[in-house]
């Protein structure tokens, strides 16, 4: 297995006129061939903002990469994201990177065909012509599950129910066989059948295609159908990263101890109320001195007040960043 | 599309028919008719005369009759003024009114328009707060002042424009730019929100993120969604700006339909009034009828009924 994108110390802010929002903190990850790697995270955390400073599709200004290194193994060999020009960056994104976003009702152009919307991103990578892209487009309708793909290829949007358009922006993905998928909360907008649709053909796209996806999520549910390994985001910051069922059966940091214990349970044999993390998200604005999650963690000591917690070993594969030893009961001795 | 637009097409004739019963109430419903049309000092006979020429002293219902075959056929009455039928002397003015209208709205357009997308494109650029501040004024200035200041300085000072009438091929210059400056001010405003709101749209990152050219994404994504209200400010501004611009034609001397409109009010030439009221009328709801028709084309939502 190769690793196809390696992302080193991210860090990401937008200068606004409230100040500086430090949206990605050093985020380090790497994806390989072929793997699902979920990242989690409430809302604010960075996950759809790391993303995007891959991608160039931040505003900038009031966005700006600040430091870190994103290297991905394309077709023309080994290149860093972040420093291509937007020209190159251009023929990755859509080419060997494709985009599935969160709300399918706004992410389709109304007034476009569906079929347009796809066969442009054709025409404009692999240089098809007008006819072979309409074939090509038709071809990719079927395959994600749209039915009579040839009088759907006429259709606009608003003629599509949302888990038919999130099919078809699926297929835009898809479109010239990329290296990558991101998907950003592909499935939040959609009822919860429709939701378990789009991730069954998500898993069989796959598997046919060989190719590697990072799944956008704050829902541990749908995490455990479809990824293989998992990242935890925290304030900007990844706070854990391990194999899928470590994560649900081992977690090592008490955010994602505190995610898993907001779930619900189909096996828990009475009703048991929820329990939520107390206190709220931490104010991006102030620059952290400390670890981000101690006002919130219940096992918080004096350590936790004092720095930042790097990321560090706790098992195979498996890295936390926490003071603390959850299996221990006590600070961590390093 | 076919039903969209027949249905459209049953609505503009209901209004018109609206319209039609509306002047036709105007006129008998705001006292004695001829002593209207009459001077103050004329004489029983005469009143009486031009009741039952008029056909005033027929049932209402009979009126009405006579008054819409009247309208269907062209056929208003004879303008009391000129003693001649009401609807060519309308018609003899339109050339005059369109051409006004025309050259100020395409006036409108071309400034107003581009300014407003480079505004969008880059909002608090110079050309963008300059652009602002033009549409301010155009938007505040009266018209007829300006109308005033601009024969002062550009026709009598500079000499560069005619000051009146319509003699010249440079003579509409000066009125169709009072006359659209206006609109070419709410072009501006409008053209620059959409591209603004536009650009935010999710599906202008999807384009992005299908590696698209910026130029792509502009014309193909950003741009035909921004005609979408542009198309229709720009129809019933030029509706308003047909149906007559009574100050404009007036202090320019123009011989347009918003010119003989004034006049014939003050001449009480009811049938002439009732001409111009319709005529008017029927050409508002026609470009309402092209808009649609237009918007149909643009937007696929309206085109299939939703």
């Amino acid at each position: 297995m190769s690793i196809i994108l390696q992302v080193k110390d991210l860090v990401t802010k937008f200068y606004t006129l409230d100040g500086v929002v430090n949206a990605v903190n050093g985020v380090s990850f790497e994806l390989n061939e072929g793997e699902t790697l979920a990242i989690v995270g409430e809302s604010g955390s960075g996950k759809s903002v790391t993303m995007m400073s891959l991608l160039g599709l931040i505003p900038m200004p009031p966005g700006k990469i600040e430091s870190g290194s994103a290297s991905f193994n394309s077709e023309e060999g080994l290149c860093d994201l972040l420093q291509l020009s937007p020209e190159e960056m251009r023929d990755i994104r859509g080419g060997q990177i494709g985009f599935v976003f969160q709300d399918p009702i706004s992410t389709l152009n109304p007034i476009l065909t569906i079929g347009e919307q796809i066969s442009e991103t054709l025409i404009r990578h692999k240089g098809l012509s007008k006819e072979q892209a309409r074939e090509q487009t038709i071809k990719l309708l079927s395959q994600v599950g749209i039915p009579d793909p040839e009088l759907r290829y006429k259709a606009y949007p608003f003629q599509f129910s949302g888990g038919m358009r999130q099919r078809v922006v699926i297929a835009i993905a898809i479109a010239c066989t990329p290296k990558i998928i991101i998907a950003d909360e592909p499935t939040t907008a959609l009822d919860v059948t429709v939701q378990a649709q789009i991730i069954e053909l998500f898993k069989e796209l796959r598997d046919a295609l060989g190719v590697a996806v990072i799944w956008i999520t704050h829902d541990l549910g749908v995490v455990a159908g479809i990824a293989e390994r998992v990242l935890v985001m925290y304030g900007g910051r990844p706070v854990e990263i391990a194999q899928v069922m470590d994560i649900y059966k081992d977690p090592k940091h008490p955010y994602t101890l505190g995610l898993l214990r907001a779930l619900p349970s189909l096996e828990a044999k009475e009703s048991k109320r929820l329990k939520s993390i107390k206190g709220t998200p931490p104010d991006l604005l102030i620059p952290f001195k400390h670890c981000p999650f101690a006002s919130r963690c219940d096992y918080a000591f004096d350590r936790c007040w004092e720095e930042i917690p790097p990321l560090i070993s706790v098992g195979e594969q498996h890295q936390a960043a926490c003071f603390f030893d959850l299996e221990e009961g006590g600070p961590r001795h390093d | 599309m076919g039903r969209y637009f027949l249905s459209k097409l049953i609505q503009s004739l209901v209004l018109l028919f609206g319209v039609l019963f509306l002047v036709f109430m105007m006129v008998r419903v705001t006292g004695d008719p001829a002593a209207l049309m009459l001077s103050r000092n004329a004489s029983p006979e005469q009143l009486e005369a031009l009741r039952e020429e008029m056909g005033f002293n027929d049932p209402a219902l009979v009126q009405f009759k006579h008054y819409i075959t009247g309208a269907i056929l062209g056929d208003f009455g004879n303008s009391l003024h000129f003693k001649t039928p009401a609807l060519p002397l309308v018609l003899e003015r339109l050339p005059a009114t369109v051409q006004l209208a025309s050259v100020g709205m395409l006036m409108a357009i071309i400034i107003g328009i581009p300014i407003g997308l480079v505004g969008g494109f880059t909002p608090g650029s110079v050309v963008d707060s300059i652009g602002r501040f033009l549409a301010l004024i155009g938007q505040s200035v009266p018209n007829f002042w300006l109308g005033l200041m601009m024969i002062l300085f550009l026709g009598v000072r500079l000499g560069w424009f005619p000051t009146f009438g319509r003699d010249s091929w440079n003579s509409v210059v000066m009125p169709a730019f009072v006359l659209g400056l206006p609109v070419m001010g709410q072009l501006v405003r409008l053209t620059r929100s959409a591209v603004l709101e536009i650009r935010g749209e999710d599906f202008i990152r999807t384009a992005h993120s299908k590696g698209l050219e910026p130029r792509t994404i502009y014309l193909k994504h950003v741009l035909r969604n921004v005609a979408i209200p542009l198309v229709s400010v720009i129809g019933v501004q030029f509706g308003y700006m047909l149906g007559g611009s009574i100050y404009i034609e007036a202090i320019f001397a123009w011989p347009g339909m918003g010119g003989l409109l004034a006049q014939s009010i003050g001449w009480r030439d009811f049938p002439l009034i009732q001409a111009i009221a319709v005529f008017t009328s029927l050409i508002v709801l026609l470009l309402n009828l092209l808009t649609d028709l237009a918007y149909s084309i643009i937007d696929p939502r309206i085109r299939y009924g939703r």
